[in-house]
């Protein structure tokens, strides 16, 4: 007879292989990183940039240039650009991040020799249009005013200003920011950054020999070098901030509350990280059984710890009901008092810890994921070692070692709390 | 290509299974053939609650997530109107606690009052999180009465409003299990490092044992043919004036359902598309705008939707998604522009066989639509269409007597 009771044997995940990439460089130096996998007869290409160069006068730079870089080059409009990479079935995107800004082109194998060309010229050959531009300011504004009305959104942006000031990281766009945008800082940011000194290229997928040939005749060459300066940051940390913009006909007000921490290189990161799975970095976490399935405030809450260049942070989020915002806060604070001041028992650190390497073997879906995977080290400097302690360090972590962990980045007296609605 | 093998339970469960020896994972989905259209009109919203009372116990575990996530799983649920999906993902040699879980849920749940409470209180969050407390959130709340007058897809997932969420009782959730929760309404799709043999194993211990129900037979009352415009105008505290044109089209399983998605694709995918680059750069009309289809199983919805340029009149911007669309139905589309959205669709379905749990709910949602090997077959479907094909939809659906077309409007215009 079946006996539904019992839960069914299980294993703790043992092994978990991670692809590493081969190692090649462009004839001009670039160095090319490849994760090969022959699944599927496509590949992914990103041309890594750093953001350098930051000037507080021009925040939006980097990002302006990020976005409007397919806009029109001396041979193509914008237009044909997007009908020749779509026209393969392609995708290029853009992507501007705190410390990178990212070119990626997806395309079948088959085409990949079609629309390489394209993109050269796009890397190459960018003009920024006024034209181009002056749209790109209105419908940005546009965008900003929406967003503005999300109180979850205005609470990040002010959580980040707090934190990170008028840096690359925390600064508090406005719309006559985008007023200020002038074509020549635009050309002279691309200029500087997207130039092969300051390029990585991560390719994952069915990529051959043949394909690193078409690679390095495209940007090996005829790619003049740019004049970048890296971002660079110190922070510290700063004593207790409570920011709070009220709304008053918000249903939902939406929290948003942390400090700075460590980043990946950092030897206490694996830890945070399992820290943090405990407080909300799950479904079960105590943050979601406490404040979403326990009392019912939220759709749903989280933490997480977030690992920049220059920087590292970790944060709660959430919204709740407008009339249970206070409520909430109690219930925050009362979770975080409860890691500092009591010992995770012995079930749930094995669940939390079966759940991370569960979780991280998942992780690992396809080619794109290994890829994924090897950028979190290798722009932090960091070899496959660093997976192999996280791995060791998720089996072997105590109760006092999370504990421990809490009293020292948990510390809620230099925490900044923004709420944005009522409470 | 995406391979399965196929068999069926005693108790009429469906059971697919697509072996993928490249993964160390296994996904565990499961398809409830449910969905907001078979909701009670006074009690909309249920199925998607239902979905969230599915994850507080059952009959013989007390807690579903637990011991998941214990052996290294994780899981997730969505309600559409047509469905309700499950899946969890697991390392491969833990799949038997998969198992163990869905299939306790699909034997009977806990029914407990404080489960009931809770999600009541979350739904309502989310309610507020998704639909109220966002700018232009409540679209949808407004389009569907204006587009379906008959039709449960009058309503969205998540209800016509708060009160039917919170009157929901335990007698309710008892009702709903019985009626929509039995195998033979159900599909179960097992993907990954798995092999065939072993998942009928597992099956038959686990699932053939639940006793097969009554098999519901859904009897929904279909939409008369419109034959007039519609045209609704909603204020509300939002930076931007919108509009929002809905078309009526015909259902997922209409032979033309793959015309229709290429001429979305036509309008508006990517930075090559016709009203991207008419009325967006050329003519600066939109900040933003879009086209695409509802997908759903009865008669759907062809919407464009765009956020003014401010300065620009709403009649301005209509008159000039009007012409694009006249164009449409009075001239072919170029070769060139066929195959680019052709070549496109390829790539999509392609990238989309990287992801083992996309693989394994596709199968499971086109083995609901009648066999799970039209997934398979899509690629061709999308190559047969015609420029004729698309003149011809386009006169069948973009006329004013099929419209109903929404003004979003800042308080301040008004």
């Amino acid at each position: 007879m079946l006996n539904r009771q019992v839960a069914p044997d299980f294993k703790q995940v043992s092994t978990i292989n991670f692809i590493q990439p081969t190692h090649r460089t462009l004839s001009n130096n670039v160095p090319v990183y490849t994760i090969y996998s022959g699944e599927q007869d496509l590949v992914r290409i990103e041309f890594i940039f750093n953001n350098v160069n930051w000037n507080v006068e021009k925040p939006l730079q980097a990002i302006a240039v990020s976005s409007l870089i397919n806009n029109g080059t001396t041979k193509f409009s914008a237009k044909e650009i997007a009908e020749k990479i779509d026209f393969y079935g392609a995708f290029f995107q853009t992507e501007y991040v705190q410390d990178q800004s990212t070119v990626t082109l997806y395309t079948l194998n088959k085409h990949l020799a079609a629309v390489l060309p394209i993109v050269k010229n796009v890397l190459t050959d960018s003009q920024f249009p006024q034209e181009e531009i002056d749209l790109y300011i209105q419908n940005q504004k546009q965008k900003l005013q929406v967003n503005l009305k999300k109180n979850d959104m205005l609470a990040r942006k002010e959580f980040a200003h707090a934190l990170f000031g008028d840096t690359a990281y925390g600064v508090d766009i406005q719309a006559n920011h985008y007023d200020g945008l002038q074509r020549d800082d635009l050309t002279s940011y691309f200029k500087a950054a997207y130039a092969p000194d300051n390029c990585t290229i991560i390719v994952s997928g069915k990529f051959e020999d043949t394909s690193f040939e078409l690679l390095n005749n495209g940007f090996g060459r005829d790619w003049e070098p740019g004049n970048a300066k890296k971002n660079d940051f110190s922070f510290s940390i700063a004593p207790k901030a409570v920011i709070y913009k009220e709304r008053p006909d918000a249903l939902q007000s939406a929290i948003r509350i942390g400090k700075l921490a460590v980043n990946r290189a950092h030897e206490d990161f694996p830890g945070l990280q399992i820290l943090n799975t405990v407080l909300g970095g799950y479904f079960g976490s105590r943050l979601m059984n406490n404040i979403r399935e326990d009392k019912g405030y939220t759709y749903g809450i989280g933490s997480g710890i977030s690992s920049l260049q220059g920087a590292g942070y970790l944060f709660i989020a959430t919204e709740v009901g407008a009339e249970v915002c206070a409520a909430a806060l109690i219930e925050i604070y009362k979770e975080i008092e409860i890691l500092k001041s009591e010992l995770v028992g012995n079930e749930e650190l094995t669940l939390v810890k079966n759940y991370m390497l569960g979780s991280m073997l998942g992780s690992l879906e396809n080619v794109f994921s290994h890829a994924d995977k090897f950028k979190n080290i290798h722009f932090f400097g960091l070899g496959y070692d660093y997976y192999q302690n996280y791995i060791a360090k998720v089996k072997a972590i105590t109760a006092e070692d999370i504990q421990a962990l809490a009293n020292k980045y948990l510390n809620t007296e230099d925490f900044t709390e923004v709420v944005v609605g009522k409470k | 290509m995406v391979d399965f093998n196929r068999f069926t339970l005693a108790n009429g469960l469906k059971v697919l299974v697509h072996e993928d020896p490249t993964t160390p994972m296994a996904v565990l989905n499961i398809l409830y053939d449910v969905g907001a259209r078979d909701e009670d009109p006074e009690k909309t919203g249920f199925a998607h609650l239902f979905e969230h009372l599915m994850f507080g116990g059952s009959v013989n575990v007390p807690n579903y997530d637990e011991p998941l996530q214990r052996v290294g799983g994780e899981n997730n649920a969505f309600t559409s109107n047509d469905i309700t999906n499950y899946y969890i993902t697991l390392p491969s040699e833990n799949i038997e606690t998969a198992f163990w879980l869905e299939s306790d849920r699909m034997l009977s749940l806990a029914f407990s009052e404080k489960s009931l409470d809770t999600q009541k209180n979350v739904v309502s969050e989310e309610f507020k999180q998704r639909y109220l407390n966002q700018p232009y959130g409540d679209v949808w709340l407004k389009l569907r009465p204006l587009a379906y007058k008959k039709h449960a897809y009058r309503w969205a997932t998540i209800g016509k409003e708060l009160p039917h969420i919170e009157n929901a009782t335990i007698d309710d959730v008892k009702a709903f299990f019985k009626k929509h929760y039995t195998p033979q309404n159900a599909i179960l799709v097992v993907g990954g490092n798995v092999k065939t043999e072993e998942v009928k194993k597992l099956a038959e211990k686990w699932f053939e044992p639940i006793p097969a129900g009554d098999k519901y037979e859904r009897n929904l009352i279909q939409e008369d043919v419109q034959t007039a415009a519609r045209q609704e105008t909603v204020k509300a505290n939002v930076p931007l004036n919108a509009i929002y044109v809905a078309f009526k089209m015909p259902g997922r399983l209409n032979a033309d359902y793959y015309a229709f998605d290429l001429l979305s694709d036509i309008l508006s995918r990517g930075q090559s598309s016709r009203l991207y680059n008419s009325l967006l750069k050329e003519q600066k009309l939109f900040s933003d705008i879009n086209a695409y289809i509802s997908s759903s199983l009865d008669a759907g919805l062809f919407i464009v939707e765009g956020k003014l340029v401010e300065g620009v009149s709403v009649e301005t911007a209509e008159k000039a998604i009007w012409v694009e669309l006249e164009k449409l139905k009075s001239e072919l589309v170029t070769a060139d522009e066929l195959t680019k959205v052709k070549n496109k669709v390829e790539s999509v379905l392609v990238f989309s066989e990287m992801s083992l749990l996309d693989k394994a709910m596709n199968l499971a949602y086109y083995e609901l639509l009648g066999n799970a090997d039209l997934l398979n077959q899509e690629s061709e479907e999308f190559l047969k269409v015609t420029a004729e094909d698309i003149k011809r939809i386009s006169n069948e659906t973009f006329g004013r007597e099929q419209s109903s077309t929404l003004y979003y409007l800042t308080e301040e215009h008004a």
